[in-house]
């Protein structure tokens, strides 16, 4: 039999006991929906997950260290690399080099330092950074309360809620960490902090040196080198409490109190590096501590690393933090998709049921069909093409339920979002491939559902059938 | 006649039936339905199968149409031996070469009679178009025309056989298969019915098989009679009144007598 004779044979067949087809129907539509609800929300959560981590600038960017800091993070891999003494030092020219290396959208140098804030007459000593201005982004700056910095070089400040509760005196009762920033925002915006740093003064008649020294110096220039270190002030303006800590992955040296980068840069504050490279050069050039390379997409990381650890530095990344979360939400998905297909499970045992049902009821129609000369493959194909049918059917109901199941719950949730004050998120996700799996799925589960039946039906003897009534 | 001239040209039985047997086992008890009955029907010949009920008349019917497979003999049709054909070709034989009526009509009940009559031709994949003008043109031989798209259960008894009829004949057979087709029916429309079954095969030069156990309607519309009993052939007379009409002479070699 051809495909469209089948295709309304079949169609009519399903016309003719309506309700029970609907309601098997219905079956394949719940279980369809149950596995589009979970897998979107599987996809959901992750895309939202990738996101956040995404803004959030942990997995983007690749921390690097000279091999002669001897306090950074990858120990082991010193070992490998030249000598701590004979490696290079992180200055202005190989922050440009990392910078123009491909996949690297920003090299930024890392300046932190702990220095004296007074606010009101009071001192207090706190961790200081700099955030380059592509720091905006970051979600941790998603809930600032005033703005970022006006400009890169603006003497503005942003300060962490830690910072600010302690600035106004205010110690978080314990268990009680969701203090509300607005409150704590209010009284500091648009207030001064003076920041008392000691900065580093090139000693008069040094010769300043401009140009990238790369070479190994040694102790030739040592009686050039000479720099004196001066106490100065600052003062900032507080433009912006941020709730989040832009600088989680730093541990103990995350910083409280942040500045515009070249603000920063121009302060020249004297850094840990400077006494420990005093003996190589007397100039007026930077040696940074570290730089946060960001590189264009997290799975671009590990080869920016190959290359930065080819030029001889160390790297750090959270990159297998990353990928044990991707890890996870396979795992995750794996698992909805499981409970999602229960439903459908139940639904195929339905279809069988129905499918069966139907080969008693139209076993004399059967009868006269072979009589009449259709092939065992021809009824075969009549039940496949019932239970496909009812497949397409119940998939197309399935994906649309599913859909919308998902998006109640979405806006359900968005709403509880925003009465606890935070920002609306899309945690559910239909993709265009998972409407086209979940059809098709459906479509091959009906199938398998009607192999027995289909099978039965064909090997119906019709002599036997005929007899029935 | 022009139908006994061609036939008389082509002496080959349309059906051969040799040593046939079908046994079924109920329980421990073998059911001899066809215990070794050997017959011949020629192309264009209409041959009554008489017996009562349990004879086997309907099992015999049942083998020639393919419907069932002999325990041990053979049919042959058109020089094909049934036993030996797949499932697939049989299926097909049932298509193109076997039109059959029944007594209860065995039409599909969600379907309009126009969808009836065409459904043999769905499975032999012609396409719409033509199956629409074959069904009107078959509805229309049997004067059902204005009922096409009436459902067998919103028409009498005699129209549905009519329609039956109809649909045997949809693919062109050389074999009408006739089971009791006037069974169900008042004897008013059992004749109207038997006419038309008679028509065909003169007409149509079709060869038909009737199986009945009215003895007086074989006699009126048969060229020859075949009686049976507990599964075996035990009568082949020819039929005087209607023999010229149809085929030659008998050719059985099973000539017994009640």
């Amino acid at each position: 039999m051809k495909l469209p004779d089948l295709t309304e044979l079949a169609v009519r067949n399903l016309r003719e006991s309506v309700l029970r087809n609907s309601l098997t129907t219905i079956g394949i539509s719940v279980g369809v929906a149950s596995l589009v609800a979970m897998l979107s929300l599987g996809i959901g959560l992750q895309q939202l997950a990738s996101r956040r981590l995404m803004k959030s600038g942990l997995f983007d960017t690749v921390v690097v260290t000279s091999r002669r800091d001897l306090r950074n993070f990858n120990r082991d891999e010193e070992r490998n690399g030249p000598a701590p003494a004979e490696s290079r030092i992180l200055d202005e020219s190989t922050r440009r080099e990392i910078e123009s290396l491909p996949n690297v959208l920003e090299a930024n140098p890392d300046i932190r330092f702990i220095t004296e804030l007074r606010y009101e007459d009071k001192p207090h000593l706190m961790m200081v950074a700099a955030l380059p201005p592509s720091a905006q982004t970051n979600d941790a700056f998603e809930a600032l309360q005033g703005h970022f910095f006006s400009s890169d070089i603006a003497p503005e400040a942003i300060l962490q809620k830690a910072f600010a509760e302690e600035l106004l005196g205010k110690t978080p009762k314990a268990g009680a960490d969701e203090t509300n920033v607005a409150e704590l925002a209010a009284p500091l915006l648009g207030k001064e902090l003076t920041m008392r740093y000691a900065q580093r003064e090139a000693a008069p008649g040094t010769p300043v040196s401009t140009a990238p020294d790369n070479a190994p110096s040694t102790g030739d220039s040592l009686a050039a080198a000479a720099y004196s270190v001066v106490s100065r002030e600052q003062k900032l303006k507080i433009v912006g409490v941020a709730d989040l800590d832009p600088e989680s992955m730093r541990g103990p040296t995350r910083a409280r109190v942040f500045l515009p980068l070249k603000l920063a840069e121009s302060l020249h504050v004297m850094q840990p590096t400077d006494l420990r490279e005093i003996s190589r050069a007397a100039t007026d050039e930077p040696v940074y501590s570290s730089l946060s390379v960001r590189v264009k997409s997290p799975s671009l990381i590990q080869a920016v690393e190959d290359t930065v650890k080819k030029m001889g530095f160390n790297t750090f990344s959270i990159l297998d933090a990353s990928r044990s979360i991707q890890q996870f939400f396979k795992v995750l998905d794996v698992f909805l998709g499981i409970f999602g297909s229960l439903a459908l499970a139940v639904a195929f045992i339905g279809i069988v049921n129905t499918l069966v049902m139907a080969i008693l009821e139209r076993r004399r129609e059967i009868g006269i069909m072979k009589a009449i000369g259709a092939s065992d493959g021809d009824i075969r194909k009549l039940f496949f093409a019932e239970a496909g049918a009812m497949g397409i059917l119940g998939g197309v109901v399935g994906v649309a339920l599913g859909w919308a199941i998902g998006q109640v719950i979405n806006l359900g949730t968005n709403i509880y979002l925003k009465r606890q004050s935070f920002p609306p998120e899309h945690f559910w996700a239909v993709p265009w491939w998972l409407v086209g799996f979940a059809i098709l799925f459906s479509f091959l589960v009906s199938l398998a559902a009607g192999l027995y039946p289909a099978g039965r039906a064909a090997r119906l003897d019709p002599v036997q059938a005929l007899r029935y009534e | 006649m022009s139908s006994t001239a061609r036939v008389s040209q082509n002496d080959a039985p349309a059906i051969r039936v040799e040593q046939l047997c079908r046994h079924y086992r109920m329980g421990d008890t073998l059911i001899r339905a066809v215990d070794g009955v050997t017959l011949n029907v020629r192309t264009g010949e209409f041959v009554a199968l008489l017996g009562s009920s349990g004879s086997g008349k309907s099992s015999v019917l049942n083998l020639i149409a393919g419907l069932d497979r002999p325990t041990s003999g053979s049919v042959i049709v058109q020089e094909r031996d049934l036993a030996r054909l797949s499932r697939e070709d049989l299926a097909k034989y049932r298509l193109h070469t076997v039109g059959m009526v029944f007594q209860s009509f065995n039409l599909i009940a969600s379907m309009t009679l126009a969808e009836n009559v065409e459904l043999p031709m769905r499975f032999a994949e012609v396409n719409r178009d033509k199956r629409n003008d074959l069904a009107r043109e078959a509805l229309e031989r049997v004067g059902l025309q204005a009922r096409m798209n009436h459902r067998p259960s919103e028409l009498s008894g005699g129209e549905q056989q009519r329609a039956a009829l109809a649909r045997a004949l949809i693919n062109r057979p050389q074999l009408l298969l006739a089971d009791e087709p006037t069974g169900n029916l008042d004897s008013h429309t059992g004749t109207e019915i038997m006419d038309m079954v008679s028509d065909f095969n003169q007409q149509l030069g079709m060869t038909v098989v009737m199986v009945t156990h009215e003895r007086a309607l074989a006699e009126r519309y048969a060229q020859r009679l075949i009686f049976l009993a507990d599964g075996k052939l035990i009568g082949d007379e020819s039929n005087a009144a209607v023999a010229g009409q149809g085929a030659t002479e008998d050719a059985s070699p099973h000539r017994e007598r009640l």
